[in-house]
């Protein structure tokens, strides 16, 4: 709520402004404060419906944030443990039984760091970044539903339930953008400023594809909302047959979302001294690191719950005699799926490398944008003109048959008779 | 880049992750070393039991780092501690010089003087790091530090590697077992 303070202060002053923010910024922090004016007032509308006490919307919060905490802190345990494995190590194994103190370890070091605030920094921005960074990441998760309506002890199993969904997740996760911008701004340093422009540009340029991706399966569900999205997965089947090629952008766009290994130029270690948290240590550093992983660790979750069918098994597998029941339990699959797609940009961080920044770039603006756009108008026609589903489905098979054809195409023969050097001596 | 290598790197890497991991963890486990290893030095003895050392001095010669002190003496006829006229009385590496070349071994006209296998010989003082005749002769086990602690604990050296073998020039030499 601190922005709508600064909303205030800055429209009633303009220019005298007492904070030392650039103009850019200050559109900046004027326009966030009315993306999150609309959140709320969206949030509020909805409040009327919701059927949960305020105290039980209370604790599931707090379940909320305590859960993406801890699963952060062994996220980051569980990785390092994936890519040693992948890099043939064994990772960090020396803290606790095989390791599992370590992120206790890793959050008390980083707790009693030095907490530096370079000197002429802009004090009051410098801090505020990174908790801005990490509260918009923590926003987004109540929205996913984890089950049926009264399956949490006969209360309902999400936070928040909002007939603006999907427009609410994208509204938070644009502001976290805010977060990386203001720590570059307000560090006072080339280096940091210089990564924060490149990375708030190419989130921004991603977050373009990954707001067209997902326009396809909205006009095609008829609502943002996310129950009623799994909802219809549920009776016609997982949108991931209908919408294959979103998918694979929301995929990947999600990946540069969260500043992962091929789009990860916002934290690229190795150029820009780390890009724009160069100046910041200590618990300020981590909580820049939580937001990410709990970016990451949202879009794993609403990946599954726009495309794979949410907390649930297409209706047909309940059919089954004998494990069907098993489909119809909630909980159980969405942690499932997110647990998949956490393995798997994990995986992909072990084997990626990094894009330049005009590939980054080229990818986002030449390539997924366009995708997107095409496969929108697709979409859309199918809605237009009434088109039955199978329609899409074989639409989207066409799009992986042509997928499969280009790489087939593209790929160059694989090399014969290199010597292989041996392992040791 | 094309999509066919990058499915390709994404399967080897999968490959990896399913293999077994190939750190040695050492504190743990002990580290295989090879049979010519240049560890601590020994200090060999025939087999009736004589030193080999005769206390030329010749290794104290070689040693481009000066790490090694020779004190000859002559042997008593009756009771002799080596195979030669001579013995030495006093023989020292100091193992904060010695750079682990091996040319005292090359140099050691007797064969008395062979590269060993221990290397744990981390300790507190500099006095703790000059070996003598009772830190490096072939039944010594274990290095100063690994012996004081031993005798404090009371329980057995453990020497922190394997080797395959022993090669020959370290007569009577024992290795841990596997």
């Amino acid at each position: 709520m601190r922005l709508f303070c600064l909303q205030d202060h800055i429209l009633d002053k303009r220019g005298a402004c007492s904070l030392r923010v650039p103009a850019l910024l200050r559109k900046g922090i004027v326009f966030g404060a009315q993306c999150l004016s609309a959140v709320t007032l969206a949030a509020d509308s909805a409040h009327s419906t919701a059927t949960d006490p305020l105290w039980m919307v209370g604790i599931k919060a707090f379940l909320v944030i305590f859960g993406l905490l801890t699963a952060f802190a062994y996220m980051t345990l569980i990785e390092r443990r994936l890519l040693a494995r992948i890099q043939v190590r064994q990772g960090p194994n020396r803290v606790g039984p095989n390791g599992l103190l370590q992120p206790l370890a890793d959050a008390i070091k980083s707790i009693f760091k030095e907490d530096l605030v370079v000197s002429r920094a802009d004090k009051v921005v410098f801090v505020l970044a990174p908790i801005v960074s990490v509260t918009f990441a923590l926003l987004t998760f109540g929205l996913i539903p984890f089950g049926p309506k009264g399956a949490f002890f006969g209360y309902d199993p999400w936070v928040i339930d909002l007939d603006v969904g999907l427009l609410y997740v994208f509204a938070v996760s644009e502001i976290a953008i805010y977060g990386v911008f203001l720590a570059g701004w307000a560090s006072n340093s080339k280096y940091a400023l210089l990564g924060s422009l490149r990375s708030s540009a190419s989130l921004i340029s991603y977050e373009l594809a990954l707001g067209i991706s997902l326009v396809a399966p909205v006009l095609l569900v008829g609502s943002l909302n996310l129950q009623q999205i799994v909802n219809w997965q549920y009776e016609n089947g997982w949108l991931i047959l209908y919408m294959l090629p979103a998918f694979a952008i929301f995929l990947l766009t999600s990946m540069a979302e969260a500043a992962r290994t091929p789009f990860d130029l916002p934290e690229a270690e190795q150029e820009l001294v780390g890009g724009y948290n160069t100046e910041y240590s200590s618990i300020k550093w981590a909580l820049f690191q939580m937001a990410e992983y709990i970016h990451l660790i949202t879009a794993a979750a609403l990946i599954p719950t726009i495309f794979l069918g949410g907390w649930r098994m297409p209706g047909f597998m309940e059919q089954i005699p004998l494990i069907g029941g098993l489909f119809a339990l909630p909980y159980l699959w969405m942690f499932v799926k997110i647990a998949l797609f956490l393995f798997f940009f994990i995986w992909v961080r072990g084997t990626l490398f990094r894009l330049r920044y005009d590939q980054l770039m080229v990818f986002s603006w030449g390539r997924l944008f366009p995708l997107a756009l095409v496969w929108f108008v697709l979409s859309a026609m199918v809605v237009a003109f009434q088109w039955p589903l199978a329609v899409l489905g074989w639409l989207s098979f066409l799009s992986l048959v042509v997928f499969l054809i280009y790489a087939a195409l593209t790929a160059k023969p694989r090399p014969r008779n290199i010597p292989r050097l041996g392992a040791g001596d | 880049m094309s999509i066919a290598a990058l499915a390709q790197s994404m399967g080897i890497t999968l490959r990896a992750l399913f293999s077994k991991p190939l750190t040695i963890p050492y504190p743990d486990a002990p580290v295989p070393l090879k049979p010519r290893f240049h560890g601590r030095h020994v200090l060999t003895r025939h087999p009736n039991g004589l030193e080999k050392c005769i206390g030329c001095s010749l290794c104290a010669a070689a040693c481009p780092a000066y790490a090694i002190y020779v004190e000859a003496a002559e042997n008593d006829p009756n009771n002799p501690v080596s195979a030669g006229e001579r013995y030495a009385k006093v023989y020292e590496i100091n193992m904060l010089r010695c750079i682990f070349c091996g040319l005292c071994e090359e140099a050691c006209p007797t064969g008395a003087v062979v590269m060993g296998y221990d290397f744990e010989m981390a300790d507190y003082r500099y006095s703790d790091f000059v070996y003598g005749k009772e830190d490096m002769l072939v039944e010594v086990e274990g290095t100063k530090p690994q012996r004081r602690e031993a005798a404090y604990t009371g329980k057995p050296i453990k020497r922190g590697y394997t080797v395959p073998y022993v090669r020959p020039e370290l007569e009577g030499f024992k290795p841990p077992k596997k």
